[in-house]
């Protein structure tokens, strides 16, 4: 359970670390980055499954329907795009460890 | 069964914080997606063991369907798109994680109707969370249709702003009003998610395409912060850990767009080119454009000591980049030092011109940001100008008044000497007239991309 204050203390930590992460990023690294934050804001699919879940009527059921399709493209489509775009990148000084395909 | 859910929750967002972290080099970006996708996985199935969740198989059999359509409609457009086309993608699934938000706020509002009893405080985080999640979405989709070429044209009615500002103020008093009533009445919760998807639309359609790169990433943004106060309002810390991360980011991610377009975020939003009176300023330009040929271009080049090439979105179009690399593995094997420089915006986003180049096989390291090389262009023979145009053009030196004034630039013209592949003799994308092209040092190549750049190869491979 996280309850007020704890809730705005994980809020403001969370708001720093996504800032740090992101200052030293080069410009090259800007669109793939925009994707891959676009495919971890995904995570909406697991509140989006929860509130299907906890679906009572028709209309509630519709409605989540909905939620879980679009959460789970988002997720899929961010991570698709994500990995096309960064496999691409090589150097000329040939493969490096850590670029493990 | 509840503690191994957070568990892995926890993981999770761990995990999403490191891939990140790791996006941020070129070497490690692609494990970096890699774990996180992983973490995405379990995530996903563990959100099965939720307390309720299972309790009704036919919603269980809904999530499983919904899943699979999502993503199988999400996985073979990803695969399908061209890189030219990506940012209008990412703007589309960005829309629909904007929509996912929205629908988990709907689901409890609808919920809250039929006499379901929620504090004030989750009520308003609810309904703030569908507010942007909302707007997130069908703004997304307009800057998809845009980018798409589906609607071409740039509606801006009469006090466009004005009207946009009633809807916003008429939206939050209607989120207010359901935040504070108990059992505020369906009409209520319908009427205030129909102005706020109408809103994301009207303050979507007066930007122009130039400025739509930035306002992707500010839906980016947006969606992240809808699903972090959706989380608080399931209780979900992976939820409020991820959205929020990707709010923080994203917002970083704006700015730095913004600031390198010389377009201050309000201005995109509120204003946008030409309006402001910067095609009135219309001035004449001294000199005149000195044509080119092929092979004399490829003389030049060949015989350089160091040549930088500037790619535009304009060498994308033409889907030039694979003559591009060509030409550049026959000048490296003559002993041409090859380097490209990227302006901040070249392509339709950051780095998107980068991801085009990689593309073809041209190595991350030979491309070279705008603070780097622009000091190296006073000692390079040849800067050969690829479909860039307002990248390139000194006015936003030299001249106060011009409306790209202060962007930086690529200095172009401080090469010995400067070679523009250009269509045809007009303007840019801001309908700029471009004094390089008029200047001593520079020469006109005509013609379609990829035919210009197949003249210069056959030029220089005829010379050995």
């Amino acid at each position: 359970m996280i309850e007020g204050f704890t809730a705005l203390y994980i809020f403001m930590l969370s708001a720093f670390t996504g800032y740090e992460v992101i200052s030293r990023v080069p410009v090259i690294l800007h669109t793939p980055l925009m994707s891959g934050s676009n495919f971890v804001h995904g995570i909406v699919l697991v509140g989006a499954m929860v509130a299907l879940g906890h679906a009572e009527t028709t209309l509630e059921q519709a409605i989540g329907f909905f939620g879980v399709a679009l959460a789970a493209g988002n997720a899929m489509g961010g991570y698709i795009a994500t990995v096309r775009m960064l496999e691409m990148f090589k150097s000329s000084r040939g493969p490096q460890q850590g670029a493990t395909k | 069964m509840s503690v191994f859910v957070q568990i892995v929750y926890f993981v999770a967002a761990a995990v999403f914080i490191l891939g990140l972290k790791k996006m941020s080099s070129p070497v490690t970006a692609r494990g970096g997606i890699v774990w996180a996708g992983m973490a995405m996985v379990a995530a996903t199935l563990v959100a099965f063991l939720e307390p309720g969740v299972l309790d009704h198989m036919s919603n269980v059999v809904l999530i499983v369907l919904a899943i699979a359509a999502g993503s199988a409609v999400a996985y073979v457009t990803a695969k399908r798109v061209a890189m030219t086309d990506m940012p209008q993608m990412i703007a589309i699934y960005n829309g629909m994680g904007g929509g996912a938000a929205a629908a988990i706020a709907a689901v409890e509002l609808v919920r809250v109707t039929g006499g379901h009893h929620l504090s004030t405080i989750t009520l308003s985080l609810a309904v703030t969370g569908a507010l942007i999640g909302a707007v997130s979405f069908s703004g997304s989709a307009i800057a998809f249709a845009k980018l798409q070429g589906l609607i071409k044209k740039t509606i801006r009615l009469p006090l466009h702003q004005m009207l946009n500002l009633v809807l916003f103020g008429a939206t939050v008093v209607v989120g207010v009003l359901i935040s504070m009533n108990d059992q505020p009445s369906a009409a209520l919760v319908l009427a205030f998610f129909v102005m706020a998807l109408v809103f994301g639309i009207t303050v979507t359609t007066p930007i122009g395409g130039a400025d739509m790169p930035v306002v992707i990433s500010l839906f980016n943004a947006f969606t992240g912060l809808a699903v972090a106060l959706e989380g608080f309002v399931l209780n979900n810390a992976a939820m409020i850990i991820a959205g929020t991360v990707v709010g923080s980011s994203g917002t970083l991610l704006t700015q730095l767009m913004a600031k390198a377009m010389n377009r201050p975020i309000t201005n995109v939003l509120f204003s946008s080119f030409g309006s402001d009176g910067g095609a009135a300023a219309e001035e004449s330009v001294e000199g005149s454009m000195k044509e080119i040929e092929g092979n004399d271009a490829a003389v030049m080049m060949a015989y350089a000591s160091k040549v930088i090439i500037i790619p535009g979105y304009g060498m994308a179009v033409a889907q030039a980049q694979h003559k591009v690399q060509e030409l550049t593995k026959l000048l490296e094997e003559r002993g041409v030092e090859v380097k490209f420089a990227i302006h901040p915006v070249a392509g339709r986003m950051p780095g998107h011109m980068n991801v085009l180049l990689a593309e073809a096989g041209v190595e991350y390291d030979k491309i070279v940001d705008l603070e780097d090389v622009n000091p190296e262009f006073p000692n390079t023979d040849v800067a050969l100008v690829i479909g860039a145009n307002d990248v390139v053009n000194p006015v936003a030196r030299s001249n106060p008044d011009s409306p790209i004034y202060g962007m930086p630039i690529l200095d172009a013209d401080r090469a010995r000497n400067c070679i523009v592949i250009k269509r045809g003799k007009g303007s840019g994308f801001s309908g700029i007239e471009n004094h390089l092209f008029y200047a001593d040092n520079t020469r006109m190549l005509y013609g379609d991309g990829q035919k210009a750049v197949a003249a210069l190869i056959s030029g220089v491979k005829a010379l050995s």
